[in-house]
C-alpha cells in the first residue's frame, strides 16, 4: 500500500515537470520577444536588462515613424468585414443543409465538401488575373469579397443544426412562422456556441493570412499587419526592439481574442476536429 | 385533397427558402473557387503569361512533363517531403504526449491555453520571432554555449535552415493537435480502462494496449490535417528567405516554387500545373493513409 502510494507521487511529479517544461517552451518566444522589444536599440543583444532600462520607444517608433497604425486599422477593417460575411453566409448555407428540403440539395452538399480537399494555392493564379482584372488589386474589396464563405464553416454549421431536436420547427411552424421566421426567432437564438467558433476560426485565420495579402497589396498603405511585419523587417532588421515590437502588435490582439473566448475556441476545434 | 394541396405547396416554400439560404455562399463557389478551379485546368494546359496573354500557346502534358525534370520544382518537392516526414511525426508525437500529460494535472485548462498559443499566432509574427532567437549571438545559441555547444546560423545556414523551419513548425502547431487528442482522451470511457485493470493491465500497458489502439480515429485525423498542413507551407519560407527559398535552396518549397513560378516569372500555365500536382500528391497521400490507418474499421 504504501509502495503504491509513494509510485503514484512520483509519476505525478513527472508530469507536473513535464507540464511546466512544456509550457516554458510554449511561453518562451513570446516573452522573450516582449522583453526585447522593450530594450533600448543598443542593448538589443545584451541578455539582461534591468528593468529601469526598459522602455516603450520602440512602440512609439513604429507607430509615428511608420504606418503600423495603418496596418493595424486595414488588418482590423479586412478582419471584421471577413468574419461578418462568413458567419452570414456559411450559418444560412450549413441551416439550409441540415433543416430543409430541397431538390439536389444532397449533390449541392457533396460539392462544397469536394471543394474542401482542393488546396486554396490551386486558384491562386486565376483568382489574381480576376481581380487584377476588375481593379481589385489594392483594394479593401480584393482582400474581402472573394473570402466570404468556407465550405469548412458550412460543415461546422450543418452538423450543429443537424444536432438539434425535430420538434423545434414544427413547433414554430404550427405557430405560423415561415421557413425564414423558424430559422432566425428559433434556431438563430440557440446557435450561440457555434457561432462564436466560427467567429473565432475566421478571424483567426484571417488575421493571420499572409499568402492572399501578400499576393494582392503591393502599395505599402494597403499593407495588412503580417504584410507590414515582414516588409518592415526586411528593411530594419539592425532595430530588433522595434521589429518585435512590430511582432508584439500583430500577436497581442490575437492572443486576448484567444483568451476571452478560449472556452469555445477549444470545443469548437473538438467538435469539428473529431467528427 | 386540399391536404395534399398544402403540402405540396410547403414543400414548394421550404425548397425555395432553401435556394435562397443556399444562394449566398453557392455564387461565392462558383465566383471564387469552382469557376477558377476549371479555368486554372485550362490555363496548366497552355504556355500562358499574364503580361503577355496574346501569345498563350497550346503546351498540352508539356507543363506536367516539366515538371519531373524541373530541378527547382524537385527540389522544392523534395525538402517539402522531407519537411513533411520530419514534421508530422514529431508534431504528432508531442502532441499525444503532452495530451497525456495535460489529462492527468490540475489547472488542464491553463496549460491548454498556454500550449495553444504558438497556433494562433500569425506565422509571420512566429518566423519574425525564431529568426531573432536563431541569430547566430540570440538566445538559442547563449543558452547552448553555457553547454558548452557552439551552434549555427540556423536559417542562414543551408544544412541547419530547413530542420530550423521545421522545429519551428512544429513548435507552432503542437498545440492543435493535443487540443483533438484531448478531446479523443475524454471519448474514451473509463470502464474501458477499469476491465483492463481487472485484467491485470496496468502503467505502461495501458497506454500501449488501450488508449492508443482507441485514439486511432484521432490520430488519423492528426496525421491527415498535419499532412495537408505541411505541404502548404509557405508563410513560414517566404518571410525567412525573403521569397528565394534560401540559403541555395534549403528553403524552397512547392508553393514558394508557385508562388515564384506564377508571379516572379509570370509562367502562369505553368504555376497551374503545379498547383494540380500539389493537389493530386496530397490526394493520393490521404487516400493512402486512409488505406492504411482505417483498415480495420
Amino acid at each position: 500500500m504504501r509502495d503504491r502510494k509513494s509510485k503514484v507521487s512520483i509519476g505525478k511529479v513527472f508530469f507536473y515537470v513535464a507540464a511546466i517544461a512544456y509550457a516554458v517552451i510554449a511561453l518562451g518566444p513570446f516573452l522573450w520577444s516582449l522583453y526585447t522589444s522593450l530594450k533600448p536599440t543598443s542593448q538589443v543583444f545584451n541578455m539582461w536588462v534591468p528593468i529601469n532600462q526598459l522602455n516603450f520607444h520602440s512602440y512609439q517608433n513604429i507607430l509615428t515613424q511608420f504606418p503600423f497604425g495603418r496596418w493595424l486599422f486595414n488588418s482590423i477593417v479586412v478582419a471584421l468585414i471577413v468574419t461578418v460575411g462568413n458567419l452570414v453566409v456559411n450559418t444560412l448555407a450549413g441551416y439550409a443543409f441540415a433543416r430543409l428540403k430541397f431538390p439536389l440539395r444532397g449533390l449541392i452538399f457533396y460539392i462544397f465538401l469536394g471543394i474542401m480537399m482542393i488546396p486554396g494555392q490551386v486558384v491562386l493564379v486565376p483568382i489574381y488575373m480576376l481581380l487584377a482584372q476588375w481593379g481589385w488589386i489594392n483594394s479593401f474589396q480584393g482582400l474581402t469579397i472573394p473570402f466570404l464563405m468556407s465550405p469548412f464553416m458550412i460543415f461546422l454549421a450543418r452538423q450543429f443544426f443537424l444536432g438539434m431536436p425535430k420538434d423545434l420547427e414544427e413547433a414554430g411552424r404550427i405557430d405560423g412562422l415561415t421557413h425564414w421566421g423558424v430559422f432566425f426567432r428559433i434556431f438563430l437564438p440557440l446557435a450561440g456556441p457555434m457561432l462564436s467558433a466560427q467567429t473565432i476560426f475566421t478571424f483567426q485565420g484571417n488575421w493571420n493570412s499572409f499568402l492572399w495579402p501578400v499576393l494582392l497589396e503591393t502599395q505599402q498603405n494597403m499593407y495588412t499587419l503580417p504584410v507590414g511585419l515582414n516588409s518592415f523587417y526586411n528593411q530594419y532588421n539592425a532595430f530588433w526592439n522595434s521589429v518585435l515590437a512590430g511582432d508584439i502588435m500583430l500577436t497581442l490582439p490575437m492572443i486576448i481574442v484567444f483568451v476571452v473566448f478560449q472556452r469555445h475556441f477549444v470545443r469548437g476545434i473538438a467538435t469539428t476536429g473529431i467528427k | 385533397m386540399r391536404r395534399r394541396k398544402r403540402i405540396s405547396r410547403s414543400a414548394t416554400s421550404q425548397a425555395i427558402a432553401g435556394y435562397l439560404f443556399v444562394l449566398p455562399a453557392f455564387v461565392s463557389l462558383a465566383v471564387f473557387i469552382g469557376g477558377p478551379i476549371l479555368y486554372s485546368f485550362y490555363l496548366s494546359f497552355f504556355h500562358f503569361s499574364y503580361l503577355d496573354p496574346q501569345n498563350a500557346t497550346w503546351a498540352g502534358l508539356d507543363n506536367y512533363l516539366h515538371l519531373f525534370v524541373d530541378p527547382v520544382f524537385l527540389q522544392a518537392l523534395t525538402n517539402t517531403a522531407e519537411y513533411s516526414l520530419g514534421v508530422v511525426p514529431v508534431q504528432t508525437a508531442i502532441a499525444l504526449l503532452l495530451a497525456l500529460v495535460v489529462d492527468r494535472v490540475k489547472g488542464k485548462s491553463l496549460f491548454r491555453v498556454i500550449y495553444y498559443l504558438p497556433t494562433v499566432t500569425s506565422t509571420v509574427a512566429v518566423a519574425v520571432m525564431f529568426i531573432f532567437i536563431f541569430n547566430p549571438t540570440g538566445l538559442l545559441n547563449t543558452i547552448l554555449l553555457n553547454f558548452g555547444i557552439h551552434g549555427p546560423n540556423y536559417f542562414f545556414d543551408p544544412n541547419f535552415a530547413l530542420p530550423s523551419v521545421m522545429a519551428m513548425a512544429v513548435w507552432s502547431t503542437v498545440g492543435q493537435f493535443m487540443i483533438i487528442y484531448l478531446a479523443g482522451l475524454q471519448d474514451i470511457p473509463e470502464e474501458v480502462y477499469e476491465a483492463a485493470a481487472i485484467d491485470g493491465a496496468k502503467g505502461f500497458d495501458l497506454l500501449r494496449f488501450i488508449t492508443i489502439p482507441l485514439l486511432r480515429r484521432t490520430s488519423f485525423l492528426v496525421i491527415v490535417m498535419g499532412m495537408i498542413g505541411t505541404f502548404q507551407v509557405f508563410d513560414s519560407v517566404y518571410v525567412i528567405s525573403q521569397g528565394n527559398g534560401g540559403p541555395m535552396g534549403a528553403t524552397m518549397t512547392v508553393v514558394l516554387d508557385l508562388f515564384n513560378k506564377a508571379f516572379k516569372d509570370m509562367n502562369m500555365g505553368y504555376a497551374s500545373a503545379m498547383g494540380f500536382t500539389l493537389f493530386a500528391i496530397i490526394l493520393i497521400l490521404t487516400l493512402v493513409q486512409n488505406l492504411v490507418l482505417g483498415k480495420e474499421d
